[in-house]
């Protein structure tokens, strides 16, 4: 009985380390970021202004009018990743667990490789093969006679997005056909067995019994996806720079975000209202993981094997 | 044995003699973010300096460049700052002013030597106080590949009718891309597009003044035409300039795969680097035979005095040698393509380099016109005039449109355009 009441320490003290490390490099800044945004800077001093600095952002019309276009091209670059980037990993996870397919383990390696390269070397090593210039995609489709259809697609507004959108489906394709290919082996044998007896073979049996069975782990790449879409930056900056070129169609909200918080050329950064854009990207986040968590994921069927 | 005593006696020895010296001498500490010159600052400035003015040490403390503004901060806020602060121009240097953390340098014996353009980069609004020694600037024009030139049978041209002549020649003749420039970076059509060849159309320092003071608007005439200009260079790029990028276009030059280069003097020594042809250069042509030319002569960098500097008399003793004749001399043969903005009459050996700077003497000076007190506010209008020019030279948006938008832009914030 009195074994009951001893307060558990070692629950503390194992749960510490994380707790605190975590607290400092995430919490912490979380929450100094939105308190930031409700501050703003008059002659050096920080004052306190409420919801000003959200009042100006989608208030005022230089800046909402950034803000709506960051966000509309936000949701291309997401949509074009859930059209392209998820059926292709499910289309190559199918593949690649075919039994009879050989080299397997080389294609997926090969595959899987983009995804560990720096987005710096990904979005120069692009720039370089699609630059009109020295790159080798014009004289490729020269090749085939298809000369015509080149364009200077990272210059050109109406692909530039789309563009840099597929630059990154190739370069992380790698991580849904992973997960899905893990889903795809834990599906038991007898199962698959089952079905065949049943009549159910070839195509159909991956309709019917292998996309039901795997719709859990598409649901948590969607979900990865999104965050990793509306937090993107990194490619961007590197293949056209923090004015997110040309005429902002490519602007994302991390591009605007650091445009603001750190300043650019001429711009001096203005921490506060970029606190604000943080504080917006943040929410919006936040809204489709509860979305998903709760519209979406709750309504998924599981099946214990 | 012996030997040591030996080391300890001349040991001693130089303990005595150096003893003395050690006692008056001062060690000046210079923040910068130029760390590409510290071999320079180390091996030719700072001994000349150093034998000029015995009992002066100086230490030359680079960062890099993109951290150079928020390391000097917090080393002038912590007081762990060196005694001379290298100066960006305009917004920036002057918020470190009006803090407190520069020292007023407007009694300076070396400003005599300095004009007032050249000052205005690091002088309060109403020009009222200067707190830092001008350095060095970079000045627009046209590089060209003369061998091409020459094959095609074109002289540098001098109006801009003789200008569009010769690129006309250029894209008839095939050999040769007319012009290396692209949109992709947005800052070459900026800087090297609209800020080259405007001060032509707003005479230079009276437009640039009378924008400011809200006199003139980015919608009249002279504001508009460059951008009318620049528009027609699209047909004179190369194929796909679109995602043409700032080393593409340095690159199809110096590669002898264009004949022209709308350039800021920086480039001259990459280019001597690089290109194996001769190569010359012809300030912004003017609208018709015999009008004063205008050149951007831009302010970019300069040099300041720690307001807390404990070694302020010896600060200020160097910064008088940075007005010095004996300076200009050094850094611009050292850098050529950063030119003194001394009034010393500096000789250049490099030719490209005699051939951009002699155009102070004939054409008219300003500084680019975004930068000074025009980008404080949002929308900032050097950001603005980037993506303007980038759309102008694309033909995504007409001339009167994007100074129709940079004007909204402006007015919006700026009250002498109100």
């Amino acid at each position: 009985m009195s074994d009951r009441l001893r307060p558990r320490w070692h629950i503390l003290v194992f749960l510490a380390p994380a707790v605190l490390v975590y607290t400092a490099v995430m919490i912490f800044p979380l929450f100094n970021t939105l308190r930031l945004s409700l501050f703003t800077e008059v002659e050096q001093e920080r004052v306190f202004v409420g919801l000003q600095n959200f009042r100006t952002l989608f208030g005022d019309a230089i800046w909402s009018e950034q803000f709506w276009n960051a966000l509309g091209n936000n949701f291309w670059f997401f949509f074009i990743h859930m059209v392209v980037q998820n059926p292709i990993g499910v289309i190559l996870a199918a593949i690649l667990s075919h039994p009879r397919l050989r080299f397997a383990h080389l294609y997926r390696s090969a595959i899987f490789i983009p995804t560990i390269l720096s987005f710096v070397i990904v979005g120069f090593a692009w720039k370089l093969i699609l630059s009109p210039i020295w790159g080798i995609a014009p004289s490729l489709l020269d090749a085939v006679g298809l000369k015509s259809l080149f364009a200077p697609w990272l210059g050109k507004e109406e692909y530039a997005l789309t563009t840099l959108a597929l630059i990154s489906v190739w370069q992380f394709v790698g991580i849904p056909m992973m997960l899905i290919y893990a889903a795809l082996l834990s599906i038991p044998e007898e199962i698959l067995e089952a079905g065949e007896c049943d009549g159910i073979t070839g195509m159909s049996a991956f309709w019917k019994i292998k996309l039901p069975l795997i719709l859990p782990s598409i649901g948590i790449i969607s979900i990865l996806t999104f965050v990793g879409n509306f937090n993107a930056f990194d490619l961007i900056y590197a293949a056209q720079g923090a004015l997110a070129g040309p005429d902002f169609s490519t602007d994302i909200l991390g591009t605007f975000l650091y445009r603001t918080f750190f300043g650019f050329q001429l711009q001096l950064g203005d921490p506060h209202m970029g606190s604000a854009i943080a504080t917006a990207m943040f929410v919006i986040i936040l809204i489709g993981v509860c979305i998903y968590l709760f519209g979406i994921q709750t309504r998924l069927r599981r099946y214990q094997f | 044995m012996t030997h040591k005593i030996i080391g300890a006696a001349l040991l001693a020895t130089t303990a005595i003699v150096a003893g003395p010296a050690a006692a008056q001498d001062v060690t000046l500490t210079i923040e910068s973010w130029r760390n590409d010159d510290l071999t320079l600052w180390q091996d030719q400035i700072i001994p000349a300096f150093e034998a000029a003015n015995p009992g002066i040490k100086v230490n030359f403390t680079p960062s890099a460049p993109a951290e150079y503004n928020a390391v000097l901060n917090s080393k002038l806020d912590a007081g762990s700052a060196g005694d001379l602060i290298t100066c960006r121009p305009f917004d920036a240097s002057l918020a470190l002013f009006e803090d407190g953390k520069l020292a007023d340098l407007s009694d300076l014996e070396a400003m005599a030597s300095f004009s007032d353009v050249a000052k205005s980069a690091w002088q309060t609004d109403d020009g009222s106080a200067t707190f830092c020694v001008p350095m060095a600037s970079v000045i627009h024009g046209f590089i060209y590949n003369k061998e091409a030139f020459e094959e095609v049978g074109v002289e540098p041209p001098a109006t801009v009718d003789e200008f569009y002549a010769v690129l006309d020649k250029l894209k008839e003749d095939g050999s040769y891309i007319p012009m290396a420039m692209g949109t992709n970076d947005q800052w070459e059509a900026a800087t090297m597009g609209y800020q080259n060849i405007g001060p032509t159309y707003w005479k230079g320092e009276e437009g640039r003044l009378a924008l400011i003071a809200g006199e003139q608007k980015l919608t009249d005439e002279p504001w508009v035409a460059p951008y009318r200009e620049i528009a027609k260079w699209k047909d004179y790029l190369g194929d796909g300039f679109e995602a043409q990028t700032y080393p593409d276009s340095q690159n199809l030059f110096t590669l002898g795969r264009a004949a022209i280069y709308p350039a800021g003097s920086w480039e001259i020594s990459g280019f001597n680097a690089q290109a194996d042809f001769e190569m010359g250069a012809f300030p912004p042509p003017v609208v018709s035979a015999g009008d004063t030319c205008y050149i951007s002569d831009h302010t970019d960098i300069a040099i300041g005095l720690n307001a807390a500097s404990p070694n302020a008399e010896a600060a200020k003793t160097f910064l008088n040698w940075v007005g010095s004749e004996e300076f200009a001399q050094i850094y611009a043969n050292a850098l050529p393509g950063f030119f003194s903005l001394s009034s010393h009459d500096v000789a250049m050996e490099d030719p490209l380099a005699q051939e951009f700077v002699s155009w102070r003497g004939k054409c008219e000076p300003t500084i680019r016109s975004t930068y000074q007190i025009l980008s404080r506010g949002t929308p900032n209008l050097e950001n603005e005039t980037w993506n303007a020019s980038a759309q102008v030279i694309k033909g995504a948006e007409s001339p009167e449109d994007a100074g129709q938008r940079l004007q909204d832009g402006l007015a919006s914030w700026y009250e002498p355009q109100q």
